[in-house]
């Protein structure tokens, strides 16, 4: 019994070493380098009748190389202030990031005035890329769970 | 033989091209965030700092680079306007079809005159717009630009909209680029709008 559950938490330790030198070690890519915001259609109307609409966070994080490109569309069939710029229905708005830093952007949309994008550089190291797998995997998570 | 041999070889050359292609990076030409499709920019009627009316359809014909900012500012609007001025520099003879226009948020303080000393302090080409509040308000609406007025001490500042508009030669607003973009940037996607 002892020897079955320490055989147990062997394989499970080596399943954790073996993720976690995957994700350390083998090179990261990404399909798209776009980080995509859209405005929905309807969107003015559901603020209109009183919804909290929040669809851009005041905080966003990109990565050089591999999310690095910010794409806002705007489907609603009103003009809308999104992010650091005014889009016209049907627009769209692809803006490029090519330095790690830290851009601040007037946007009235937010309670604060401002958002953030963060461009961290490309992940070079193992820790990096775990840290980014981590991330990517939460923000696949998060955005699942937010369209389930 | 041979036709074994062909097989297998175009069959590991679509490999490694689908492989590629999986793997490619996209490499945008333009440094600034591109608007599509793009929209005509809003035409307006201030007052030039040049004593002119000045008109956004006057530069029909030319690449506009549109600012928004105030004078006094002592932050973002002296490096947008001296990055603006080193990349017409850095155009050499195109610079002539580049124009770059500067609307205040400040109407109290920026008066014609008080602008063309400032602008010309950078470029001598540069003009600025003034008007009343209410038409810079309607400016600032149009083109989704942020104007808030901060009290400071006896007097005031602003916080504002740092980008700056790339409007192509038909008028429309082709791309924005944010603040603290190199003139080499600005070069880079002036050279692309110049060449259309």
């Amino acid at each position: 019994m002892r020897r079955a559950r320490s055989l147990t938490l062997l394989i499970l330790a080596a399943g954790v070493c073996a993720v976690l030198t995957w994700s350390g070690f083998a090179p990261v890519h990404s399909e798209s380098r776009d980080r995509i915001f859209e405005i929905p259609k309807g969107t003015w109307a559901r603020r209109m009748s009183g919804h909290n609409v929040e669809i851009l966070p005041d905080h966003i994080r990109l990565t050089l190389g591999l999310r690095d490109i910010l794409v806002l569309r705007n489907h609603d069939d009103v003009p809308q202030i999104f992010g650091p710029t005014l889009m016209m229905p049907g627009q769209s708005f692809e803006l490029p990031f090519e330095q790690a830093s830290e851009y601040q952007f007037a946007c009235t949309a937010h309670a604060s005035g401002q958002m953030t994008i963060t461009v961290d550089p490309y992940p070079a190291s193992p820790w990096a890329r775990i840290t980014w797998r981590t991330r990517e995997l939460l923000s696949q998570l998060k955005d699942s769970s937010g369209t389930s | 033989m041979s036709t074994r041999l062909l097989t297998w070889v175009v069959a590991l050359g679509l490999l490694t091209g689908v492989a590629a292609a999986g793997t490619a990076t996209r490499a945008p030409a333009f440094k600034a965030g591109l608007f599509s499709p793009a929209r005509l920019a809003p035409d307006f009627s201030l007052q030039g700092s040049n004593g002119q009316e000045l008109e956004m359809s006057q530069f029909r014909g030319r690449v506009v680079l549109l600012s928004f900012g105030y004078s006094s500012c002592t932050a973002v609007c002296p490096i947008t306007l001296a990055t603006l001025a080193q990349a017409r520099r850095q155009l050499g003879p195109a610079a002539t079809a580049v124009q770059v226009v500067y609307v205040t948020v400040d109407p109290e303080r920026d008066v014609p005159a008080r602008l063309q000393s400032f602008l010309h302090a950078f470029d001598a080409t540069f003009i600025g717009g003034t008007g009343t509040a209410e038409q810079l308000a309607a400016v600032r609406k149009e083109y989704g630009v942020s104007a808030q007025k901060i009290p400071y001490g006896d007097s005031y500042t602003y916080s504002h909209s740092s980008f700056t508009y790339l409007i192509d030669r038909s008028g429309k607003i082709r791309a924005l680029m944010p603040y603290g973009h190199s003139p080499d940037d600005y070069v880079n996607d002036l050279t692309l709008l110049l060449k259309e």
